[in-house]
């Protein structure tokens, strides 16, 4: 680790008060560390590039250690409102951290194997997590635009990374096309919001309708506006693109299963993630006196998203497809949480679930990259045929994540899913209960047939290649990740400590 | 939340950890023979704490609703209104003690089998034993639901990987069935916690509140619905039983006895312990539906399904699953006689299951068959296997002398007041259950030798049962039979906790 980083993370604290820009230091050391990538890069001899990914890991292991020290931190605004600290957003802050270090641990591991630049994506890994954290924390439509754009253009080249691969240009073109539409469908209903509340003389209108609060008063002045109910429709609409909710899933399995696998791990958790937050934020901040229109759109959308996610994964042979749609299944729980959120329920709930599944998605996208062949985006359900016999660790690895994804005692997914459904309980949501009790029993089976193929298969042996891969071990870096990652999952579901009380506070 | 302190000896905490400690150590990589020694300790451990508190439970202080041997741990789950607690009382306690009898023999029993992996196949049944301990060890209902998904899971895998004809199939519709159910009555607990107000999970907590402040008739009335087809299913409830024969006939031996004899009898002690006392209204409103599903569909469609069986291990799961409909029948039935009766049952069925599941697994190693029509004349090879499982199926038959004839006699008396008709159908069971284990054992000891047979035991010498088989055999018959003679071991403190009156109607002996 180079000794400057962590003094100029330092000097950024000390900054702390008064100075808009200390708010934001996790942000600016991780848009330091990627340009001092990019510097490295330049600087050292081409036979020392190998090492620059390390150089990534070791400064995000850094702030991130920095960060756990200061999560519980005072609500204070930055930047006039643009952006709102608090401890919520700490944990956020440490969720995208979490992601970004993993996806780089993933390509550090993955990704030498291939002729494409290194040092690139890391930087660009950098710079998304850093729009992610700002994407969160934002309170004001114009720097949510500007985040999210900077997320999404940074997700662009990610997801077509190795461009010598078809299938990875292909997922490459669908995410700019559809990610293009949604960003146009947003800023259509950001305009129409800014329209409405700013242009007519109607009660409560505001100087700055892109400001969460204003907009909440010009909205609460008129709860029945016609334009008003238009723009939250598109504004949900082009959140619910990143999210992946029914209807606006159709990108999923084709985008996941052609980027490469690092970047998949980065578009289901850390943009879904992201997603979420912002239309929690969204939905309990700024919409409340629309709930009218809010609630029965999200329920629909909650109801429709876990059954399709569930039945589509059904018969899903490819596991990239089938992580994908399991994702879908899994924004269905989180969209539960967050419709029960706005009906009061417990807000934690969103947070608890969306770790649990950073847990169990990171174990199952930890083995499959080892796992993965020259053809990313080619791995079948058969691949796995035998992997207990060939490596215990990564097949046991495998099944925890697979079980905490699942909500099976104890791993964590349990915890979340019970949170959630105790919220969900409490605002009343009980047909969409029913459905998410169906959609668990759904769910065991394709994720059931995943374990059964790497534990009770009966067919031969792991393809000889396969074979080679998993002897060869998924390292001393990403292993021990792995480790800890089925450690916190069994932690996280069964004493939580003072993070469980931070993010459950209800 | 009441903060509990922690005794300087916990039996119940013991009786959790060992085997999770053993479970633990094997899964970093100890060598196989100290594995296997260390295994004899985490099934011993277990049975050893459930005679202890057996023993020292009527003089233990009691603290409130009967329980005793409270303690409580703090998991960080506190702000959610969760707690690790233990604590026993009068309903629990016998199942405690089956939990830790059949554990050890289902244990001795895999020791000596000789399975492939065995020491995965241990850990995975350690873990099964510590979930089985802890699940009625415990006061709080979300452990107590946590901790029967933590053996739950090891049945599955067990099932898949070391199972029998039709593994994988088996293994998978009884995933699937027992999630639903497990989800079912999560959301039913989920719903007590809720709709009580009380903020904890903490049944003492809960009952104390729901006495002061019961719920409204309609919501008991969804709430018991729930629970009856969340446990209902679990417990193998007629028309959702179909998983459990299957199950239980691929399923390796230890497994089942531990499954059939113990895990399953959760959902019928939630419903004793969380949905009778806490949903009086639900439970009386949904009895009929009950007693006829459990009489029409356990008793009697299984009864006859399984007169019809000519697989040993088949016809043994199918039993199991019609002796369920008289544990249901006790329920349905709503008296403290009845519900007393089922706690006796829940025991005795469990006892005899078990030593059912171990017999005819022993019987398939001499007669690599499990088809009754290829068997006969074991007995004369096989003199103490025979006489085993001759008192087994006398046992499960309801026989006076064995602990099953306390279970079904009150369950019959307390059915009589609820209804006539369907006493004629459960003591029409009997009868049917008579034939089918009669006949059974007819067809595999006695009689001549089929051709098939002679063909096997002329290849393999056929000898009687090991030592490694007789013990935990005979450890569960003679649990049997003791509670067959002296069943106020445990029905003195059955009737105190079902707040019963002073006579105990149960064991008039």
């Amino acid at each position: 680790m180079d000794p400057s980083l962590h003094l100029q993370s330092a000097s950024f604290l000390a900054y702390g008060h008064g100075n808009p820009w200390g708010a934001i230091w996790p942000e600016l050391s991780l848009g330091c560390l990627a340009l001092f990538l990019l510097v490295l890069e330049t600087v050292l001899p081409r036979s020392a590039h190998g090492r620059i990914p390390a150089v990534s890991v070791a400064g995000q292991l850094c702030i991130l250690a920095v960060l756990l020290g200061r999560l519980d931190i005072p609500v204070s605004t930055a930047f006039n409102g643009l952006l709102i600290l608090s401890s919520r957003g700490q944990v956020m802050r440490v969720f995208f951290l979490l992601t970004s270090l993993f996806v780089s641990i993933l390509a550090y591991h993955g990704l030498h194997r291939r002729r494409v630049p290194l040092v690139e994506f890391h930087h660009i890994v950098l710079v998304v997590a850093a729009a992610m954290m700002l994407l969160v924390e934002s309170r004001n439509f114009v720097m949510l635009f500007v985040a999210l754009e900077t997320v999404t253009v940074g997700l662009y080249i990610l997801v077509s990374y190795y461009r010598s691969s078809p299938a990875t240009l292909e997922a490459g073109l669908k995410y700019l096309v559809m990610g293009a539409l949604s960003s146009a469908l947003l800023l259509f209903g950001i305009a129409l919001l800014y329209g409405v509340a700013g242009g007519h003389g109607l009660a409560g209108r505001t100087d700055d309708a892109m400001e969460y609060a204003g907009l909440r008063n010009f909205l609460d002045a008129n709860p029945h506006n016609f334009l008003a109910a238009a723009g939250i429709a598109l504004v949900l609409s082009g959140v619910a693109f990143k999210i992946g909710a029914v209807p606006f899933q159709i990108w999923i399995p084709d985008v996941y299963q052609g980027a490469p696998t690092p970047v998949t791990a980065f578009l289901a958790v850390g943009s879904k993630a992201a997603g979420f937050i912002v239309l929690l934020v969204l939905v309990t901040e700024v919409f409340p006196s629309y709930e009218w229109l809010v609630r029965p759109v999200l329920t629909l959308m909650a109801a429709a998203t876990l059954l399709f996610g569930n039945l589509a994964a059904l018969k899903q042979r490819n596991v990239k497809r089938l992580i994908g749609l399991s994702g879908v299944s899994h924004a269905g729980f989180i969209l539960l949480a967050v419709v029960s959120a706005c009906a009061g329920g417990a807000i934690g709930a969103v947070y608890f679930y969306l770790y649990a599944y950073l847990i169990g998605s990171f174990a199952v996208f930890g083995v499959m990259s080892v796992l993965a062949g020259p053809d990313d985006s080619a791995q079948e359900l058969s691949d796995y045929a035998g992997l207990a016999r060939e490596s215990p660790f990564l097949a046991g690895v495998l099944a925890c994540g697979l079980g905490s994804l699942a909500g099976i005692p104890p791993f964590a997914g349990f915890i979340a899913k019970l949170y959630v459904f105790v919220a969900a309980f409490d605002a009343g949501h009980f047909g969409l209960l029913a459905v998410a009790i169906a959609g668990v029993v759904i769910s065991i089976y394709y994720y059931f047939g995943w374990i059964r193929a790497a534990y009770f298969s009966d067919e031969a042996a792991v393809s000889p290649e396969t074979a080679e891969r998993v002897r060869s071990g998924p390292g001393f870096v990403l292993g021990i990740t792995l480790a800890l990652i089925v450690a916190a999952s069994l932690l996280l579901g069964f004493c939580q400590g003072p993070l469980g009380v931070l993010m459950s506070g209800r | 939340m009441t903060t509990l302190g922690h005794p300087a000896f916990d039996p119940l905490l013991l009786s959790v950890a060992a085997p999770l400690a053993v479970a633990l150590s094997i899964a970093l990589g100890l060598p196989k023979r100290y594995a296997v020694k260390l295994a004899y300790v985490g099934f011993a451990v277990p049975a050893l704490m459930a005679l202890i508190v057996w023993w020292g439970f009527g003089e233990a202080a009691k603290e409130s609703h009967g329980y005793a041997f409270l303690s409580g741990y703090a998991t960080g789950l506190d702000g959610f209104g969760i707690g690790l607690k233990f604590g026993i009382n009068g309903i629990s306690l016998p199942m405690f003690v089956l939990a830790g009898l059949v554990g050890l023999a289902a244990g001795l029993y895999a020791i000596q089998s000789n399975a492939e992996r065995m020491k995965t196949y241990l850990l995975l049944l350690l873990v099964m034993q510590a979930g089985l301990m802890g699940t009625f060890a415990s006061v709080d209902i979300f452990f107590f639901y946590f901790f029967h998904e933590l053996a739950l899971i090891p049945t599955f895998i067990m099932v898949g990987v070391w199972g029998g004809r039709d593994r994988t199939y088996a293994a998978l519709q009884m995933t699937i069935y027992l999630t639903l159910g497990a989800m079912l009555s999560l959301l039913g607990l989920i719903a007590i916690y809720a709709k009580s107000g009380a903020g904890s999970f903490d049944i003492l907590v809960l009952r104390d509140t729901l006495a002061s402040r019961p719920l409204g008739e309609t919501t008991q009335r969804h709430i018991f619905g729930l629970l009856l087809f969340g446990f209902g299913i679990l417990v193998s409830l007629w028309p959702f039983h179909s998983w459990a024969p299957l199950g239980y006939g691929a399923a390796p031996s230890s497994a089942a006895m531990l499954h059939a004899g113990v895990l399953k009898k959760f959902g019928l002690y939630g419903l004793l312990q969380i949905a009778l006392p806490l949903l009086p209204f639900g439970a009386s409103h949904w009895s009929q539906t009950l007693a006829v599903l459990a009489g029409v569909g356990n008793v009697l469609a299984i009864g006859l399904v399984t007169m019809a069986q000519r697989d040993l291990k088949q016809m043994v799961g199918y039993s199991s699953v019609m002796h369920m409909g008289y544990a249901f029948l006790g329920i349905a039935a709503g008296s403290i006689l009845g519900a007393g009766g089922v706690v006796m049952l829940m025991v005795a069925h469990g006892l005899s299951v078990a030593l059912l599941f171990l017999l005819s697994t022993s019987v398939y190693q001499r007669t690599h068959t499990f088809d009754m029509d290829r068997m006969g004349g074991l007995a004369q090879k096989a003199p103490a296997l025979a006489a085993l499982f001759v008192a087994a199926t006398f046992a499960s038959i309801g026989l006076p002398g064995f602990a099953n004839f306390w279970g079904e006699l009150p369950i019959f008396v307390a059915l009589w007041g609820f209804s006539h008709a369907l006493t004629v159908v459960a003591l029409t069971g009997t009868v049917v259950s008579a034939v089918y284990g009669l006949r059974a054992a007819a067809r595999v000891f006695f009689g001549p030798e089929s051709a098939a047979f002679s063909q096997v035991a002329a290849a393999n010498p056929t000898l009687d049962l090991a030592w490694g088989e007789k013990l935990p055999a005979l450890l569960l018959a003679a649990a049997l039979l003791f509670i067959g003679v002296w069943p106020r071991s445990f029905s003195t403190e059955i009737n105190r906790a079902l707040g019963g009156a002073a006579e105990t109607v149960v064991a008039s002996r």
